[in-house]
């Protein structure tokens, strides 16, 4: 039999105020097993604890259970609490009567006895707890990150600064994200790609990096420390180390399709390199849109290379890598023109994306840096800028605040001002968000300096008349009906997750919230962390945010990584699976079920990989013999629990 | 008048979503009634038949399970196996005779503060008017 002290927390008024402590700490003591029964104010607070120390020595106590607050909170303290008085730290268990029971009823009475109740309960868990020790694993110093945003790049210098080697992965021939697509960021007017080209460099030029553009994740294994990932590195046909840039074959194909770094204002060829600072600076030869490798079938551009670059052989290659740390950056991508008609998005040319508008503004852009119209170039005079296109439509669209797009439109529309001096911008909105450093003066300036008319409404209609767009809409600050003969509209559409984003998320077994972007650990404070160790989120991939939000959570996830890569082992805990070889009957079914291929069968019987296993118990209740049981967890101890619940 | 009937419940609660979500519960101070027992499990996936048979074998009127979101669990797939588990208890007790309102399962995520307590809510309103369980409790 063992010798269990219990502590009774009364968390000031928080417990104590809706159960009985003292009545607790009596009735546990009459408990078989337990031999020093005790409340006090705050057992969290040093005196509280050393009471568990003095109790632990004084009464040669082998087991401690705390009734308090949520284990979430406090179970490390009192676990490193027994520890210091020479417990095994897995002899220490908590039962939370503050969060499950005293903040949730009134009545002192029944609170009280469920409190009881709670605490018998896991007074017989810990009588046959097992004293463990954490497993220790090795570590491998080297870290992937996922995604060539901004957030990523940031966060693969970070780590290669600090020493560590770093794989870049990114699906697109270059890195540098939605950034580089822009023309100017708020609230500064910094030249988007000024600021960003240097750290795309210095990503390409750093020893610890290994950039793979155009690549991909397939499949991803293993655990903190020691993940393996085999990552497939599509074709791109052209040797970068041959390739001059000498732009002849952009010349010969005869293939155009849309041009994404535009998003569909321009066109490309099959062949082409996506913009002209692109990292890696050379061109790629999109398989998709050729007519074909066969020289019969084209092969025009093999012709006119020089240097010989173009190699129609190349096949895609599984790379192989183990890392030791994730970070996953993958960005957003605008709201799909399908889903939002209503405003002739996708049907009208002069209705635009934010995204195309920055082209527009962009002095690389397709009109270098003039705004005219997609449809037949020529400068619009009234333009109206329509927020929340797709966001806080619970109904229809996302239900969620897409965060940028008050101040980028605001930016649009005092950058449209600053090139069209004579041209009206009109602002439907909603409310403005400008909660941020400088942006509401920002945004002020956008009012008063250039002029432009914020509208409080949501837009009716939009239509083509004439070659003017119509939008109809009701200012709700003063009850009228609007009409605009528009010459070009432009949409703050909502962000969502990248596409594709989904599917990474489920390889690297990341969970995602409801709108799909990627889940933190905790909303406030594991803000960085995905909920499985070792893999981190940066970016816009875990919900819409600017550039400075993205960069800090960037340094935040990398920071977090290095924490993981500069120890020597780490530890995982111990709480996991045991087979009873006696009872073990080799079905093989435990190793069918294991969500993290943990288990096989040696001989026979199912083994357990503790290094793999997470201890979630899946296989125990396929079990039909009971013969795998997840240690401080068994179905003994769980009937003793629901006993005690029961009892009285 | 007799005294209202109180029904005992066990609810086994998932660490990371459900038992979570009750947390939350706690902590926006929400009320709901006292009459049940959570006893936290790694997964809705742990959860065997042989725990809910035990706890109506120990006088449970109501055994709850509750999970994380399908799609949603910590261990990936823990509840899937879960949901298919458990309706297949569910099929055996009411094959022997138990109401079927006394089993339930229900999806309750971190954030599900509110879902959780409309759950517990609920499920004493349904449990009451069937009065203590009698068919699978041991024979004193
Ligand atoms: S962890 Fe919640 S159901 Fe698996």
């Amino acid at each position: 039999m063992k010798r269990t002290g219990i502590f009774v927390c009364h968390c000031g008024i928080n417990i104590a105020g809706t159960v009985d402590v003292k009545k607790v700490a009596k009735e546990l003591s009459k408990h078989k097993g337990v031999v020093h029964a005790e409340d006090y104010v705050y057992v969290c607070s040093d005196p509280g604890q050393n009471i568990i120390i003095n109790a632990i020595k004084e009464k040669k106590l082998d087991s401690v259970v705390v009734a308090c607050c949520s284990p979430t909170l406090h179970e490390t303290t009192f676990r490193n609490t027994s520890k210091s008085a020479g417990l095994n730290a897995f002899q220490c268990e908590i039962a939370n009567i503050r969060e499950q029971c005293s903040w949730v009823h009134k009545d002192m009475e029944k609170a009280t006895d469920k409190a009881i109740r709670i605490t018998k309960s896991t007074v017989q868990r810990v009588r046959r707890n097992e004293s463990l020790e954490p497993i220790s694993v090795p570590v491998t110093r080297k870290a992937m990150v996922i995604g060539g945003g901004i957030a990523g790049i940031q966060s693969a210098l970070d780590l290669a600064n600090t020493g560590f080697e770093v794989i870049l992965v990114e699906r697109a021939p270059s890195i540098g994200g939605h950034m580089i697509q822009l023309s100017e960021t708020f609230p500064t007017l910094d030249c988007s790609q000024c600021i960003l080209t240097p750290k795309m460099v210095e990503v390409s030029k750093h020893p610890k990096i290994k950039l793979m553009t155009y690549s991909e994740v397939q499949d991803i294994s293993g655990y903190v420390g020691n993940f393996k990932v085999k990552i497939l590195k599509k074709p791109t046909y052209v040797d970068p180390d041959k390739c001059t840039l000498c732009d002849e074959c952009t010349k010969v194909c005869p293939v155009v399709v849309p041009n994404e770094f535009d998003l569909g204002l321009t066109g490309r060829r099959a062949i082409y390199i996506p913009f002209p600072q692109a990292i890696p600076a050379t061109f790629t030869l999109d398989i998709k849109s050729c007519p074909g490798l066969l020289p019969i079938a084209c092969g025009k551009c093999a012709d006119v290379c020089e240097p010989d670059a173009i190699d129609y052989d190349m096949k895609p290659e599984i790379v192989e890598e183990e890392v030791g740390a994730i970070i996953v950056a993958t960005g957003y991508d605008l709201y799909e023109k399908e889903l939002l008609t209503e405003y002739g998005y996708g049907k009208y040319p002069d209705v635009l994306d934010g995204l195309q508008f920055e082209r527009l503004l962009s002095a690389s852009g397709p009109t270098m840096g003039k705004i005219l119209r997609p449809s037949d170039h020529k400068v619009p005079k009234e333009v109206v800028f329509i927020q929340c296109a797709g966001s806080r439509d619970p109904e229809l669209h996302c239900a969620y605040c897409s965060k940028i797009c008050c101040m980028y439109t605001a930016k649009h529309a005092m950058l449209y001002k600053h090139h069209v001096h004579d041209g009206q911008a009109y602002v439907f909105y909603i409310d403005i968000r400008s909660g941020g450093k400088d942006y509401e003066e920002f945004v002020q300036r956008a009012v008063e300096n250039d002029g432009v008319l914020y509208l409080r409404g949501k837009v009716s209609k939009i239509f083509e008349d004439n070659g003017k767009i119509k939008v109809w809409g009701v200012d709700t600050l003063t009850g009228k009906d609007i009409e605009i003969d528009a010459d070009m509209v432009v949409l703050a559409t909502a962000t969502r997750p990248s596409k594709g984003a989904d599917e990474l998320a489920k390889k690297l077994k990341i969970a995602m919230d409801k709108d799909g972007f990627l889940a933190e650990a905790h909303p406030k404070l594991r803000p960085v962390e995905s909920v499985t160790s070792g893999m981190f989120l940066a970016g816009a991939a875990q919900a819409p945010k600017d550039i400075p939000e993205a960069v800090a959570q960037a340094s935040g996830a990398a920071a977090k990584a290095i924490s993981i890569l500069s120890q020597d082992r780490l530890y995982h805990a111990p709480t996991v699976a045991k087979v009873n070889i006696n009872l073990c009957t080799g079905c093989g079914m435990c190793v069918q079920v294991c969500p993290y291929d943990a288990l096989s069968l040696k001989d026979g019987k199912a083994e357990v990989n503790e290094v793999l296993c997470e201890g979630c118990g899946t296989c125990s209740a396929t079990c039909l013999r009971a013969a795998i049981q997840v240690k401080n967890m068994t179905p003994l101890q769980v009937n003793e629990m629901i006993k005690a619940s029961l009892g009285g | 008048m007799a005294e209202e009937f109180e029904p005992k419940i066990v609810a086994f609660l998932c660490k990371w979503c459900s038992s979570a979500g009750s947390d939350l519960a706690g902590v926006s101070r929400m009320e709901y009634p006292s009459n049940v027992i959570p006893i936290t499990v790694m997964c809705s996936g742990s959860v065997s038949p042989l725990y809910i048979f035990s706890a109506f074998n120990k006088g449970a009127d109501g055994v709850l399970v509750s999970g994380c979101h399908p799609g949603d669990c910590h261990y990936i797939k823990g509840n899937f196996y879960a949901r298919r588990r458990i309706a297949l208890v569910k099929k055996l007790l009411e094959y022997v005779g138990l109401e079927p309102q006394r089993f339930q399962m229900s999806w309750v995520s971190a954030a599900e503060g509110i879902k959780y307590t409309q759950v517990i809510k609920d499920f004493v309103q349904e449990l009451k008017p069937l009065g203590p369980q009698k068919k699978l409790r041991r024979i004193q």
